[in-house]
């Protein structure tokens, strides 16, 4: 039982962080699209319509992975978490019918609109269409989040005699204030994304020198929204994400601060690593009571430590949380850094003789899917031991009789398999790259 | 109130397979219909705004049948495990093979991707009909209300069956000939020319192939499932469903040599939904049977959520339902009109 435990949570765990990777870029890149359909109008400027035009299809091959990707999640919350959909199916299925009824109808109707109809629909109707996508894509996102942020802090239920949960509010379910502000910060984490491989796409045309005049726009829209995003990113919705934990899940704050002992006036630890023998951070480079100020405002507030909470409620793999939540930490800082730095340059009218910073920005654009990544493990790593927080423990959530094999089995080919897509994606979008704005086909009459 | 759900998921399962149904069949026929490079792109052209949207239809049906009936999602979810992976695994391929493959203009990769849908749109169909044979035989359901069926075992369906046995392979086939029929009305009503002319005459061919398949699936549902016309004679209404079925088997066969292609496809979709429709009612209240014990069968009752969410639901669902139908009737209204013809780098 234990072994099929931890098979079911490595195969949730695949398969959700790659689906993650696609959505992540098509959320960001429909707004971005939107932008660039919206200057084509307000500016009359063809480039614009050719751009995105060509972020279309890059979008196209992104949403189809999305998408193949997103059907064996759903199916996976019954195959292999039958227990916890007994459980809390009547809650958290609401929100998943939501999504496809709402957001998964409308993404895929107008996406077909927006890319097989620019000719019928003239330029305002494609606009249109691509407002449309960007809406489905946008409300998709919001109904997955209020899922994870119900797990997350469950409100709006309550339970049967039998153990099981009924919803009695709906708004409260739906405006769960964990969700509002994951929400916006998960969001922005997307927008983050699809700046930096909209800006890297154009450093890369700029430094070899062709279609320069989509890398100005590429890079210009690309990195203002970097700088605009990477901020909301961090503050306030990230400071406010910590916030909700420090105020939900104390536990979980202290575990992903790397804070072993309740501390008055708590130093925030910028490095270091946790040492789960010793229950101490060895090698730490921090500063004095910072973690105090950042969640309570005041320099000498008690933060709780671990040791403040009996073991069996600790998240269960204390290093790999630490770790994630720091990634995520450190990578938005460099962000911040790199697009301010990129802002600075432009406004001295030097960022494109600076092929330095050119080089930086076109390398930098995997490191968002890192973030962001590692963001989700930090949430879903600190949520442990419960798959609910505080109602229902993630060992009594697994399906009863799928045994350990079948599941080693099934985590094994979504391997294979994903390996094998991983391998297409990236040829066929370096194939776009390559072939350039200009090669992209016109509209279909 | 459950009522209202089990009538709205069915709904849902019937709009499913007759709209995706229309781009599996595509799929089965793509070789026998589309003989060129050329035909075969407009095949892939005629569904090519729609099939994603088609899709939606399960995954929307799914995620209402998780809120609305969570026990029984997560029963046979569980207990469909393996089968319901590799049909994960096929729909994977199969929608690679319809949105990957106008990328590359190489013959190679193009024979390779079509060979992919093709054989997946096939694997699909198959696991659907797998799908209505195993939910009219029952499974081993236990008294937790929990069960796990392997692949196949001795192919008879007893207390203990697999997935596949003789009665479940009856209704593979019935899947797989009716969505051949109603795959090539789609596409005679959309193309035209010699390609119009081949798709009919498949439709033609693979009437006579339902005709003998549904006849054999009639005579065989009563012994392995005895009673399941009893609520028939409870609620004579109840026939409404078998003559729309009976009228859309006629109409196939008629419109089609008449060469009224639009209303042969109409005829085709109005007999799934006949069969989906006779199906639904004659289980109600039963969702699921399990075949150790009857004591263990799941019903509407025992799996339903609480009484305040469902009747919540009600909030959103209706109106989001008609919106999607609104998106369905305005995107079959933007791209109407029949594709003869599509340029070699453009579209699917
Ligand atoms: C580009 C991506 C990105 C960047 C730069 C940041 N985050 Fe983040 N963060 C995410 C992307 C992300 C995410 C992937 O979107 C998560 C996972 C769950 C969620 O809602 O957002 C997340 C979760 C998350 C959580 C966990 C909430 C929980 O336990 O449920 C906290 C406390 C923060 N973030 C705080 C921050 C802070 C203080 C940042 C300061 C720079 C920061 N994040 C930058
Ligand atoms: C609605 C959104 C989500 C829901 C409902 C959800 C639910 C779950 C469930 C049921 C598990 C398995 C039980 C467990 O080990 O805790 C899990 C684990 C996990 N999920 Fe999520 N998840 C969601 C979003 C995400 C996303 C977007 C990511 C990452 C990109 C993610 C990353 C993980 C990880 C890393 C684990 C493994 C944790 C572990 O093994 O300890 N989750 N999640
Ligand atoms: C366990 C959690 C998840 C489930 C069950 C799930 C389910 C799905 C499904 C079924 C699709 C395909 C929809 C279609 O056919 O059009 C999909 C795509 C998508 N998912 Fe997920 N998903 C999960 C996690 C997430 C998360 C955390 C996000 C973002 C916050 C997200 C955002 C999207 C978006 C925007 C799409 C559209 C396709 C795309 O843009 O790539 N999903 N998802």
């Amino acid at each position: 039982m234990e072994t099929a435990l931890t098979l079911h949570r490595l195969q949730f765990a695949f398969t959700i962080m790659y689906h993650y990777l696609f959505p992540q870029l098509t959320m960001g890149l429909a707004l971005l699209i939107v932008i660039m359909k919206g200057l084509a109008l307000w500016k009359k400027d063809e480039l614009y319509n050719r751009s995105a035009r060509f972020w279309a299809k890059i979008f196209a091959i992104n949403f189809a992975m999305g998408v193949v990707t997103g059907i064996p999640m759903e199916f996976q919350f019954g195959t292999n978490w039958a227990k916890f959909s007994t459980f809390a199916g009547g809650i958290i299925g609401q929100t998943l019918a939501m999504e496809g009824v709402f957001a998964f109808f409308l993404e895929s109707s107008f996406l077909g609109l927006f890319l097989f109809g620019e000719k019928k629909l003239g330029p305002r109707g494609h606009f249109f269409a691509a407002f449309m996508v960007f809406l489905g894509s946008w409300l998709s996102g919001y109904f997955i989040i209020v899922t994870n942020a119900w797990m997350q802090h469950p409100v709006g239920y309550s339970l049967d005699a039998e153990g099981q949960v009924h919803l009695t509010d709906f708004w409260a379910f739906l405006l769960n204030p964990w969700a509002l502000w994951q929400y916006l910060h998960n969001m922005l984490g997307a927008v983050v994304t699809s700046s930096f491989v909209v800006a890297a796409v154009g450093a890369f045309y700029w430094l070899t020198g062709q279609h320069l005049e989509y890398a100005r726009r590429f890079l210009r829209l690309g990195l203002a929204s970097a700088a605009v995003s990477s901020l909301l990113v961090a503050f306030p919705t990230g400071d406010m994400q910590g916030k909700m934990v420090a105020k939900h899940q104390p536990v979980t704050l202290a575990a992903m601060e790397g804070l072993f002992q309740t501390k008055e006036g708590a130093e925030l630890i910028l490095i270091g690593q946790p040492d789960m023998e010793n229950l101490r951070i060895d090698n730490p480079i921090h500063i004095p009571n910072l973690l105090s100020f950042l969640t309570y405002h005041r320099w000498k507030a008690e933060v709780k430590g671990l040791d403040a909470f009996p073991r069996d409620v600790w998240p269960d793999n204390i290093p790999l949380l630490y770790y994630a939540y720091h990634i995520m930490v450190g990578l938005g800082t460099i962000f911040i850094a790199v697009a301010a730095l990129g802002m600075l340059l432009w406004w001295r009218q030097r960022l494109f003789d600076s092929r330095w910073y050119l080089w930086i920005v076109m390398l930098s654009f995997p490191f968002p899917y890192i973030a962001n990544t590692a963001g989700w493990m930090t949430a879903e790593l600190g949520r442990q031991p419960w798959l609910v927080y505080g109602v229902l423990r993630t060992a009594d959530g697994a399906s009863p009789l799928v045994s350990g094999g079948n599941a080693l089995f099934t985590l094994l080919g979504f391997m294979g398999i994903y390996a094998t897509l991983s391998l297409l994606f990236v040829f066929l979008i370096l194939r776009e790259v390559s072939h350039g704005p200009d090669h992209v086909q016109q509209p279909l009459p | 109130m459950e009522t209202f759900w089990y009538i709205a998921l069915s709904f849902m399962f019937i709009m499913y397979v007759i709209l995706d149904g229309f781009d599996l069949g595509a799929g089965i026929v793509h070789f026998w219909v589309g003989r060129t490079e050329g035909d075969r792109r407009i095949i892939l052209n005629a569904i090519g705004p729609y099939w994603d949207g088609n899709e939606v239809w399960l995954i929307a049906a799914g995620g209402t049948l998780y809120f609305a009936f969570p026990k029984l999602y997560a029963a046979s979810f569980s207990g469909f495990y393996l089968p319901l992976i590799l049909v994960l695994w096929v729909l994977i391929l199969r929608a690679l093979g319809i949105e990957l493959r106008h990328h590359v203009q190489h013959l190679m990769w193009k024979a390779f991707w079509d060979r992919t849908f093709s054989v997946g749109s096939l694997l699909l169909t198959v696991f659907l009909g797998a799908a209505l044979g195993n939910i009219i035989r029952g499974v081993p359901l236990n008294q937790d209300g929990y069960f796990f069926v392997p692949l196949w075992t001795n192919f008879l369906p007893g207390p203990h069956p697999g997935v596949l046995d003789w009665f479940t392979l009856l209704f593979v086939a019935v899947a797989v000939s009716t969505l051949t029929v109603h795959g090539a009305h789609y596409l005679a009503f959309k193309t035209g020319g010699e390609l119009q002319q081949r798709a009919a005459r498949v439709a033609g061919r693979a009437w006579w192939g339902l005709t003998v398949c549904s006849v054999l699936a009639l005579v065989a549902t009563p012994a392995v499932r005895p009673g399941f016309w009893a609520r028939f004679g409870e609620h004579p209404w109840g026939g409404a469903f078998v003559l729309l079925s009976l009228a859309g088997w006629l109409g196939m066969y008629a419109f089609n040599r008449k060469g009224e292609h639009f209303r042969a496809f109409l005829a085709s979709a109005a007999f799934i939904a006949g069969m989906g429709a006779v199906t639904a009612f004659a289980h109600y209240p039963v969702t699921l049977y399990s075949s150790v014990n009857p004591a263990w069968n799941l019903t509407v009752h025992n799996t339903a959520a609480g009484a305040y969410g469902l009747k919540i639901g009600l909030l959103w669902w209706i109106p989001g339902i008609l919106l999607a139908c609104a998106y369905f009737a305005y995107l079959f209204y933007i791209f109407r009109g029949k594709i003869t013809s599509v340029p070699e780098d453009a579209g699917y």
